[in-house]
């Protein structure tokens, strides 16, 4: 009877053979072709130009990442020791904002960052430029941050956020009690309970929020033309203007988009060696 | 893990979150602003919500996302809940290669996910417009000729529709998966043994057992769909537009306030909704509870 149960999921193989690894045939293909479909490597070595946008995009990226990491870990923990309804409602803090949609977010964000934005509009309530132009002699009337590098990291740890906070989350949440006891009766202080067996137990949930922000963050191209002002284009951009935009060539943006997804495998490559049985906390 | 709460969580919690909302609480204010500005505030107006209600373009934008979202969402639990059964039914060979295969869509950035179906839509979107433009057919019926021609496709809804369902069956089969994992195997055999066909073994044994897992399923997945830009940007055509595409076009001539007032009116019924469902569940955990003791 088994095997007959399993022919259910025909349906699905079909479809995913259809729509999911047909498209990806066709991203090679296309990488591999130029434009009379002759093989070519072409469009790889004329990567070699992009290597500006290369660099930037994952120089960002990493940031953000980190720095993703970095409020989110203490986030997460800080959660993760309150109570059961806090969590609840903590939880659904988290999610919520996902329901304004990304694009609207940022834009409010570009709002507050912009040269006469609230940001800058606080500084100069609280006096912070005329006590900069009375040291320096200097004339600031704001901050430019719109265009900057800043920017978009801000932009990105903003969007992505409660993509490293959730599968951190929801390791630390199933952390057994008993072994930090354990730990301590043992004799170790609270810095050595942390290193040695909290953080390891929790290193599946770090991997998976490393991925799950490092990957959108390094593909993005929405944030970085909004709070970049333009210039600080990055992959995403330029895959977007092969397809869509004004330097239509889907070869070369076949062939970055390739490259892309090479790096999506080698995360998710050393994702599979640390955090062995850990799908769960891929999800949430 | 320990509870122990201090102010210095609850402080980095409330930096956090402010830092979360304070983008989502500007833009609500400033759609009851009175003004075309979301930085000047000129009073409270409740215009740009009349304003919504006038504007085509976007409420026919909403109505596709929330269309093509609930739509994609239906079919990805019913697909995804019957392909989980079958995969977990087959053998450790042939499961292990499609759960790499389906967690290709999560994982993979939405560009190249986007990228992959526009190349793959547009040839057999251009093969079947070849087709339908060369082979016409003449039908000979009751004397009349009718003739056949095939209609000339695009890009467009359906295979926006296509790819939203493509990117949801993934999470509703991790969902369901760890439910079926969970369920006594002998259930079934049992129920079989007992003059069950398979049919109703499925609707009597296995279906009760799983449906936690295909309740809370299609929340994830239509959140997603809604959120979506980048996949749809690419999948949708020009003709079609969800409300994030019609976002991300304005944004380059300038976002109007009906967008803050349409957002806000979707965050607030979201927050509602999600309200309802909590207080229900923490009802439950607590009649759980009480049964227990």
């Amino acid at each position: 009877m088994k095997n007959k149960r399993s022919l259910l999921a025909i349906p699905y193989v079909g479809w995913m053979a259809l729509f999911v690894v047909a498209p990806i045939v066709m991203v090679v293909i296309y990488a591999f072709t130029t434009a009379d479909f002759s093989v070519t490597g072409e469009n790889f070595t004329r990567m070699g130009t992009f290597t500006v946008i290369f660099t930037r995009s994952f120089k960002l990226a990493i940031i953000a990442t980190l720095v993703c990491l970095l409020i989110g870990y203490p986030l997460s923990y800080a959660m993760a020791r309150e109570g059961k309804g806090f969590q609840r409602v903590a939880m659904l803090l988290i999610m919520l904002p996902m329901w304004v949609n990304f694009l609207l977010r940022t834009y409010s964000m570009m709002s507050i960052m912009e040269n006469n934005g609230l940001i800058n509009q606080f500084f100069a309530a609280i006096g912070l430029f005329d006590l900069i132009n009375g040291i320096f002699g200097t004339d600031i009337q704001y901050f430019k941050m719109i265009g900057t590098q800043g920017a978009v990291v801000v932009g990105m740890v903003y969007n992505y956020l409660p993509f490293m906070v959730l599968p951190i989350y929801s390791t630390l949440i199933k952390m057994d009690n008993t072994l930090l006891e354990a730990a301590r009766d043992l004799g170790a202080d609270s810095a050595a309970v942390f290193r040695k067996v909290i953080l390891p137990l929790s290193l599946p949930g770090i991997l998976s929020g490393v991925t799950m922000v490092f990957v959108p963050s390094v593909s993005t191209f929405a944030i970085s033309r909004l709070l970049g002002g333009g210039i600080q284009m990055l992959l995403g951009d330029l895959i977007e203007q092969q397809f869509l935009g004004g330097a239509y060539n889907p070869h070369l943006g076949s062939a970055i988009a390739l490259v892309m997804m090479v790096i999506v495998v080698a995360c998710m490559w050393v994702m599979n060696r640390f955090g062995e049985g850990e799908e769960q906390a891929v999800m949430l | 893990m320990k509870k122990k709460t201090n102010l210095g969580n609850r402080l980095l919690i409330g930096i956090v979150f402010f830092f979360l909302y304070a983008p989502i609480l500007l833009l609500i204010f400033f759609s009851f602003n009175d003004a075309n500005s979301s930085v000047i505030w000129q009073g409270f107006s409740l215009r740009w919500y009349t304003k919504l209600f006038q504007n085509q373009l976007i409420i026919q934008s909403v109505y596709n996302t929330l269309l093509v979202s609930a739509l994609a969402t239906i079919i990805a639990t019913i697909v995804g809940t019957f392909s989980a059964i079958g995969l977990y039914s087959m053998r450790r060979k042939f499961r292990n290669p499609l759960m790499t295969v389906n967690s290709i869509p999560m994982m993979n950035a939405d560009i190249v996910t986007g990228v992959a179906m526009c190349l793959f839509f547009v040839a057999v979107l251009g093969g079947w417009n070849y087709l339908a433009v060369n082979y016409r057919f003449t039908v000979n019926l009751f004397g009349a000729v009718y003739r056949i021609t095939f209609p000339q496709l695009s890009l467009g809804f359906g295979t926006l529709l296509i790819a939203h369902i493509t990117f949801n069956i993934p999470y509703v089969i991790l969902s369901v998966s760890p439910k079926l994992r969970q369920m006594d195997k002998n259930l079934v055999d049992a129920a079989q043994d007992l003059g069950c066909t398979w049919v109703q073994a499925f609707f009597k044994v296995i279906l009760p057992e799983i449906m936690p897992g295909i309740v809370s399923g299609p929340l994830i997945p239509f959140t997603i769909s809604v959120d979506d830009f980048v996949i749809s940007y690419f999948t949708a055509g020009s003709a079609t537009s969800t409300l994030a595409m019609q976002i991300y076009s304005m944004t380059k001539k300038g976002v109007t306030p009906e967008i803050n007032a349409v957002s806000t009116i979707l965050f607030v019924v979201v927050l509602v909704l999600l309200i309802i469902v909590n207080v229900r569940e923490i009802r439950a955990e607590k009649a759980a509870a009480k049964r227990v003791y």
